[in-house]
């Protein structure tokens, strides 16, 4: 073939493409062409237009009806002045705390204890399951069970000497509630991401560990957790993002209630833009969510040098 | 007797024993583990399926108290509104057969499109060369990191200039023609794939656009097929964008009607019976297709990490 060898699998994922001085093949070009102009308009058109178009609404005052005005830094101003908007970051933040580290452990904990299985594949689809699940259902069944009249959490409760719980009603379990409800949904999924970083690591290494006299633990300590390194960041990043963008549980259980308690950012925005329709409002928020996400992955790639892995 | 023999049957008995406690151990967490999933969705199962009154009244019954398909019937919208009282609901409308309906087809359009036209640009990426190829692929992918609501604003602007709020272009267009992810995990896959059948191919004659259509997507099936469970899944689960664009109850989709109906329910004595009969009709496509396919899925997680 007169093509060169680049955008090869190896070339590309080590980030070393080199742009060499080449020829196009017009053929190529052409069918290069056709099979990505739909795709090009819709990136065109609902990702990336709106990225700008997000981004130069923060800084007006727009009510989706009369003209914008430009206001400069005004949205952000008035962000910084807004105890609500604090509360949405603060609650935001809680939940991430409460949902990621236990989330991330009990992913862990089931992933090892599948390696152990002689045969998981019907384990692994059943702890998917809830992931595959609307949101939106999993919120309302959970509406249900933690009920404190009829839900059977609380009757369970009651049955062991507790007295009942108003879960989703009270201030202080609301949150917490709301995070459980999502470490049921998203463990499954975490554990399976650990899993197949565990298939990777070769029974030799532990074989070694073995015979050199290493507890199990300690093989776990010294050998599992580094080698799950590159999993690790993976896991921790986008479970850290998506926690971030919390939105359907809380819309169908709380509402950003009681008393603001569960009003995360998602919800603060969409109140903003889509109840008041203050989109410049709005749009200002989400700009300051982008930058946390993106301050948080930077961060955290580096501090850990994440993306390398001790394999090899 | 020899006094070595009871000495070794003893060392193979702790052995054994071992590893019995060990499956025993093993059969536990397993056991706890799948009650802890399970058991949620079985009360799903059984509230849908007892008459509104009873749920209130033997909130203990572990099977249903007062068995009914009344539930499904009213929130389907099959009996009239008096009737629908006699089921022991509250003759509030409830037109799940539409949403259900509206759910498919959302979900169908963007499926067959979306996964269709970003086979066709990963197709592109990972074999042809062509002037801003890389960079235009590390746009893509780099909107894979940007949070959803970041475009949800904006694009909810430009569906409403078009007039195309509570409309099923308007709840359709954004995820229509491509989105990051579908095309990124289906360049994943191409670049895995062996060249030599498309060269030769070429050396045949045939063109690039026909080779990767009559050569290439369909010896991909697995991987079409998992993009298909990815993209429907998403897309079947979506609640804001939808909520925010398709309220009105000719384009409603079965989540929006669920948190709608969410809404309007009593708050101090909800329809318990109606709620979990919806969120069954929401569940059940997801989990009839989880059971066919799930297996392919479960294997590809982890390899891709999509989502």
């Amino acid at each position: 073939m007169a093509e060169n060898s680049s955008g090869t699998a190896a070339e590309f994922s080590a980030g070393t493409l080199k742009h060499h001085p080449k020829r196009y093949n017009n053929e190529e070009v052409r069918a290069a062409v056709y099979m990505i102009i739909p795709s090009l308009i819709g990136f065109g058109l609902f990702f990336f237009y709106p990225a700008l178009r997000g981004l130069h609404m923060s800084f007006t005052d727009w009510d989706l009806l009369t003209e914008a005005n430009f206001i400069g830094l005004e949205n952000y101003r008035r962000l910084i002045g807004d105890q609500y908007f604090w509360n949405s970051l603060k609650v935001t933040f809680l939940y991430v705390l409460y949902n990621i580290p236990i989330q991330t452990v009990i992913g862990l904990g089931l992933a090892v204890f599948m390696n152990h299985m002689k045969s998981s594949t019907a384990f692994r689809g059943m702890i998917l399951l809830p992931w595959f699940i609307p949101n939106v259902v999993i919120g309302l069944l959970w509406l249900l069970l933690l009920n404190p009249v009829v839900g059977p959490v609380n009757l369970l409760l009651e049955g062991m000497g507790f007295s009942r719980i108003q879960f989703l009603r009270l201030p202080a379990t609301a949150l917490p509630s709301i995070a459980a409800i999502n470490i049921w949904r998203h463990m499954g999924y975490t554990a399976l991401l650990f899993f197949a970083g565990l298939q990777t690591i070769p029974d030799s290494i532990y074989e070694a560990a073995r015979i050199d006299g290493a507890s199990p633990f300690q093989a776990f300590k010294k050998i599992t957790i580094p080698l799950l390194k590159p999993v690790m960041t993976f896991v921790v990043i986008t479970s850290v993002i998506g926690s971030f963008q919390i939105f359907d549980t809380v819309a169908v259980t709380t509402e950003g209630g009681p008393m603001r308690s569960t009003e995360v950012m998602i919800w603060f925005i969409f109140e903003h833009a889509f109840q008041r329709f203050n989109m410049g409002y709005g749009a200002a928020a989400t700009v300051v969510l982008f930058l946390i996400l993106v301050g948080f992955t930077v961060t955290y790639m580096k501090t850990t040098r994440g993306g390398e892995s001790d394999l090899g | 007797m020899d006094v070595q023999v009871p000495e070794k049957s003893k060392g193979e008995k702790t052995a054994a024993q071992q590893k019995i406690r060990g499956y025993a151990i093993s059969a536990a967490v397993a056991a706890v583990v799948f009650l802890v999933i399970m058991l949620p969705f079985y009360w799903m199962i059984r509230t849908s399926l007892t008459f509104p009154a009873a749920i209130f009244q033997s909130p203990r019954s572990i099977l249903p108290p007062q068995w009914t398909l009344g539930n499904f019937m009213r929130v389907l919208g099959l009996v009239s509104a008096e009737e629908a009282v006699s089921l022991g609901g509250t003759g509030q409308a409830l037109g799940f057969f539409q949403a259900f309906r509206n759910s498919m087809i959302v979900t169908v359009s963007i499926t067959v499109a979306q996964v269709f036209f970003s086979a066709c640009a990963a197709y592109a990426f990972a074999r042809f060369s062509f002037p801003f190829r890389d960079a235009l692929f590390s746009l893509y992918v780099s909107a894979l990191m940007v949070p959803i609501i970041v475009t949800v604003i904006p694009n909810f602007a430009f569906i409403n200039e078009l007039g195309w709020v509570n409309t099923f272009q308007g709840i359709i267009a954004p995820f229509f023609f491509m989105t990051p992810l579908a095309v990124f995990f289906m360049r994943q896959f191409f670049v895995s794939i062996n060249k030599e059948l498309e060269e030769s191919a070429y050396l045949d004659g045939a063109g690039r656009v026909k080779t990767a259509f009559r050569i290439v997507f369909p010896m991909s099936t697995p991987a079409l097929l998992t993009c298909v469970i990815i993209v429907s899944t998403n897309t079947w689960n979506e609640y804001l964008w939808m909520l925010i664009t398709g309220r009105n109850q000719s384009v409603r989709v079965l989540t929006v009607a669920l948190g709608i109906f969410r809404q309007q329910t009593p708050q101090g004595a909800p329809d318990w019976g109606g709620l979990m009969a919806g969120t069954m009709l929401a569940a059940i496509p997801i989990t009839v297709m989880f059971l066919l396919l799930g297996k392919h899925v479960v294997n590809s997680i982890g390899h891709t990490g999509f989502r």
